[in-house]
């Protein structure tokens, strides 16, 4: 009896890491037990510069390839620049990838417990932040999100 | 039986062919995985969309008219500041990638006001002393500092004789997009090298002529049509320092 609980909820645990590792552009924010997940929120732009799959594994050494390019080299590639990522996916609501623990890169970054030294020289928003306004749809979305994720939200504020 | 050694060195070599055929196949558009390729091998097959970069047969440079420098003015200094995103302040641990200093002949009492910046000299000293490779020269001249690389060790700062090298002691906060900062690395003059690379000119240059002072020309020294080509051969202009024979890229007319 004992053994089949243990056993169902491994499956369970199984599960929602799956769920997790698979999150659409969009993932929902599923907090279960105390297993918080990743908030990705969607970004502009039509699609990324390569499958979300590819860009989830080698999204690092991309861009180390082309920081020695455009350093070295000179070619600013708006497409494979940090630049080029920042303007995608910086938050509707923050302007930014990693400001709040809800932004882009420092959602999974935490999650992930990997140190993200790039903004500490790199502006981590977009040339014209653009400031929303307050009716803003995402506004609402942040704050959802903000809602669902009771124990990061409670560090952070 | 055995296989000849004959044969064997042929078999050796349809294989090392066969292999050098499917190298040849994978530099074409590398294949990481079916229907993945590395972004920027097929980026670099589509014409016209990756940017040139920097350009060997070009010598980027600066010509100062110190004669149309008029003293106390710090158009240049300022947009520099705004262009980079520093702070503008000048104590010793401020970065400051441009200074104006005032000159004097002591025998003649010629004086003069000009602005010193990193002077991307062709034999770079702060290059040669740089322990990790931080500092370097790019192709078209331009003498650099990857950020990435430098720790922040400031041999390139006591080896450059035109102090033209600031490090970064604090942390620092809103950064500009184009020109990425930060606490321990060391710094100078890019000649606003963001926005060479898109055809532009640098944010001092421009400066100076928008407020119409014209005392700074940009332009590849190495294209004998360009209007900086065109100057330095006709008028004479001298090289601060050039007893040290570092060849800067930058020139400076009305000194003596």
């Amino acid at each position: 009896m004992r053994r089949s609980t243990l056993a169902r909820r491994a499956v369970a645990w199984l599960l929602l890491a799956g769920a997790a590792c698979s999150g659409a552009a969009l993932a929902q924010s599923t907090v279960a037990g105390r297993v918080p997940t990743p908030v990705i929120e969607k970004a502009r732009g039509e699609s990324c510069v390569a499958e979300p799959a590819f860009m989830r594994r080698n999204h690092m050494d991309l861009l180390k390839h082309q920081r020695d390019e455009t350093v070295h080299r000179g070619v600013r590639d708006p497409r494979s620049s940090l630049k080029g990522c920042i303007e995608c996916h910086a938050s509707s609501a923050t302007g930014s990838v990693a400001a709040a623990p809800t932004d882009f890169c420092a959602s999974c970054h935490s999650y992930a417990a990997v140190k993200v030294d790039c903004f500490e020289c790199h502006a981590s928003k977009p040339k014209a932040a653009a400031v929303l306004p307050a009716n803003h749809p995402a506004h609402a979305r942040l704050a959802a999100l903000w809602r669902s994720l009771p124990a990061v939200g409670a560090v952070a504020r | 039986m055995k296989p000849s050694a004959d044969s064997g060195a042929k078999q050796g070599l349809s294989g090392r062919r066969a292999f050098l055929g499917l190298a040849a196949v994978g530099a074409g558009g590398l294949l990481l995985a079916p229907g993945v390729h590395l972004m920027e091998v097929a980026q670099a097959a589509a014409p016209g969309t990756a940017a040139a970069g920097a350009n060997p047969k070009v010598r980027w440079g600066l010509l100062i008219d110190t004669r149309k420098c008029a003293s106390g003015c710090t158009d240049c200094v300022n947009a520099c500041n705004t262009e980079n995103g520093l702070s503008g302040g000048t104590t010793p641990t401020d970065a400051q990638w441009i200074r104006k200093i005032e000159i004097k002949a002591l025998k003649t009492g010629h004086s003069a006001s000009l602005p010193v910046m990193c002077q991307h000299c062709a034999e770079p000293p702060c290059v040669d002393v740089c322990p990790t490779g931080a500092s370097f020269k790019r192709t078209d001249g331009i003498v650099l500092v990857d950020r990435h690389s430098c720790i922040g060790c400031r041999y390139c700062v006591m080896a450059c004789p035109y102090q033209a090298r600031s490090f970064v002691h604090e942390p620092l906060t809103g950064q500009k997009p184009e020109v990425p900062r930060g606490k321990g690395c060391v710094e100078g003059c890019t000649l606003c090298v963001h926005r060479i690379d898109k055809g532009g000119t640098p944010a001092c240059v421009e400066a100076c002529d928008r407020a119409g002072h014209h005392a700074m020309l940009f332009g590849d020294l190495n294209d004998p049509d360009s209007a900086i080509s065109q100057r330095v051969r006709e008028v004479a202009t001298m090289q601060l320092r050039a007893d040290l024979r570092l060849d800067p890229g930058v020139r400076y007319q009305g000194l003596t």
